[in-house]
């Protein structure tokens, strides 16, 4: 059953600005499986939220949580300033969801569906955020200028991925959900893709969450990257942020005498100093590579991962002996 | 604009064009015709034939029967299978993840079946008063008569059809309601009298709308003599006001529980898992 703590309502936790989403405690059991185990995080109005983490990690269930669409088992959420398992119409129509087609509405042309959609938000228009997009912006903007008056089915992959990120925007949303939304994107799409949440978050003012697999992505599009693992959220923090704190240790390519070296270490500022302090004017072709994000995801996972394999490795000891 | 009116007037839209695009391709253009077609051929063989006890046409006295089926039909089968088909593929979350979106969708849904179930019944009935003699198709009380017992038999069976779609588990598993279905048609009445059938077959078929539907288009269509050849010898339009009228009011109270828990379960994984298993069941 869910807690009652929702009486109990909480500003943006004293932050300042008021919080789009706020998670505490999250908790997420199925039977006897626990998915979800006090996920905690804020999101902010306008920021772009990248959601990572190991398949099974729990993150489409977080998100489905934050849709309203899955009840949760423990834990305060609230999305918008509301409890989403009681979100109300109103609600909804400020909540952007992107879902994965499939072969629904294929008989429907592009344009039709989209005008069709738009006309539910239309009563929730404020002078502000006009409801709904308009269907001829909106379909420039996607990018499916050409299909508008195409059947749905005929469209290409990346054709009907970019529908539904529409049929996902076409109420103007103050906050949207994308749950992986460019698997099966070609480069040239991705790139559309990016420039598309780029433009949302900047100009809509649209804060964003979104998962993804693709950790090159997550460093583009992320103000604050989240990686959910074992049913926490092991780091939150920028890209920046997150590949420092794992300190790993940076990339020194340089040649000497026509000779290449790369070395890798933690402090890499010292041992340039002390490589220019040795050798002075020899050195040519310095490279100072930081750990990147996939770098850092890598080995905050493994550890993270580790700590539990040792865990269930001394439990296993215990149940042995 | 209040919200709710906005998506009842989006559903009318929304219908319209659903209904529109089953008279503009192939496969929707063939359902409508192909079972019609096959009743009026096989019909109009048997239009020598005579009612037990009468002198009047069995292929004419089956035309308002198979109208009253095509009802039922369209109540039950067609509401079931749209919302088994749409559940699975994900027009339902859609509509879930719209504002008042499933209120639209369950009026664009009303609105369609009842204007495929009014094709239907025009697919059997305009030919049929070209290939069959003997009905009453010229007084007002005939289509009075039509028109409310068609009425009446979309409200007792669309809301029982929505809980049927909602409880079946996928598209695969509609067989198996077909089959129950398909026996129902035969204890019915709708090919032959059940006045000589055993007294508890009367009663299963007298139990579901379809007999009763059947029972109300040839009211409707037939000459007044024949409802001699019926149980009790009379139209019996009181007891098929009562028993349409009790499926009715069942149905209107279990579907909007039955519909709700269902959506409720709907979220982008499950839709997921669904595509998954269809796609590994027939990989291209």
């Amino acid at each position: 059953m869910m807690s009652e703590l929702g009486g109990l309502h909480r500003s943006g936790g004293g932050m300042g600005e008021e919080a789009v989403i706020d998670v505490r405690g999250l908790r997420m059991r199925y039977g006897s499986v626990d998915v979800l185990r006090g996920v905690e995080f804020v999101a902010r109005r306008g920021e772009v939220l990248v959601l990572l983490g190991p398949n099974g990690a729990g993150k489409t269930t977080t998100i489905e949580i934050l849709e309203g669409f899955r009840m949760r088992s423990a834990g305060e959420v609230r999305v918008l300033g509301v409890d989403p398992a009681r979100g109300d119409e109103a609600w909804r129509a400020r909540v952007g969801v992107v879902l994965q087609s499939w072969r629904d509405h294929g008989k429907w042309r592009v344009r039709e569906l989209l005008a069709h959609l738009g006309k539910y938000y239309a009563p929730y228009g404020t002078a502000e955020r006009k409801r709904p997009y308009d269907v001829d912006e909106l379909i420039r903007t996607v990018g499916l200028g050409e299909q508008a008056e195409k059947k749905i089915s005929s469209l290409s992959g990346g054709q009907r991925r970019r529908m539904d990120v529409a049929i996902g925007i076409v109420g103007r949303p103050e906050l949207l959900f994308l749950d992986e939304p460019t698997a099966g994107f070609d480069p040239h799409a991705r790139r559309e893709f990016h420039d598309l949440v780029h433009r949302l978050a900047d100009l809509e003012d649209t804060t964003i969450l979104l998962t993804t697999h693709d950790l090159d992505e997550a460093e583009k599009l992320a103000d604050r990257i989240l990686i959910l693992a074992g049913g926490t959220i092991i780091a939150d923090g920028s890209a920046d942020q997150l590949s420092r704190r794992m300190s790993t240790k940076s990339e020194v390519k340089w040649s000497r005498d026509g000779q290449s070296f790369v070395h890798s270490d933690a402090d890499s500022t010292r041992f340039v100093r002390e490589l220019f302090g040795q050798y002075g004017e020899a050195i040519s072709d310095l490279e100072v590579r930081p750990a990147s994000l996939e770098d850092a995801y890598i080995s905050l996972v493994r550890e993270f991962e580790g700590g539990r394999e040792d865990l269930a490795a001394r439990e296993f000891e215990e149940v042995v002996r | 604009m209040n919200p709710t009116l906005a998506a009842v007037e989006a559903g009318l839209r929304r219908g319209w064009i659903e209904l529109r695009q089953t008279l503009t391709n192939a496969q929707d253009l063939w359902n409508y015709v192909f079972l019609p077609a096959v009743f009026l051929v096989v019909m109009y063989f048997l239009r020598g034939k005579t009612v037990p006890g009468t002198d009047f046409s069995l292929g004419t006295m089956s035309i308002p029967s198979v109208i009253g089926m095509q009802v039922a039909f369209g109540g039950l089968l067609i509401l079931a299978t749209l919302l088994v088909i749409e559940r699975e593929d994900g027009t339902l979350l859609r509509a879930k993840a719209t504002p008042n979106g499933m209120v639209g969708y369950l009026v664009g849904k009303i609105f369609a079946t009842s204007g495929m179930s009014l094709i239907s019944v025009a697919i059997i009935l305009v030919p049929g008063a070209f290939l069959f003699s003997g009905m009453q198709l010229d007084s007002f009380d005939a289509w009075l008569t039509l028109t409310w017992v068609l009425l009446l038999g979309l409200v007792a069976t669309m809301p029982m059809g929505a809980v049927l779609g909602s409880l079946v588990p996928g598209p695969r598993s509609l067989g198996i309601v077909m089959v129950p279905v398909m026996g129902l048609v035969a204890t019915s009445g709708i090919f032959y009298p059940i006045g000589g059938f055993p007294v508890w077959l009367q009663w299963i078929g007298q139990a579901f709308p379809i007999y009763w539907l059947g029972l109300g288009m040839r009211s409707a269509l037939l000459p007044e003599s024949m409802a001699a050849a019926e149980i009790g010898e009379s139209w019996r339009h009181l007891e098929t006001v009562g028993v349409l009228g009790l499926w009715a009011v069942v149905g209107l109270i279990l579907a909007p529980i039955v519909l709700r828990r269902m959506a409720r379960r709907e979220s982008g994984s499950r839709v997921a898992e669904r595509r998954e298993q269809a796609m590994q069941r027939n990989p291209f």
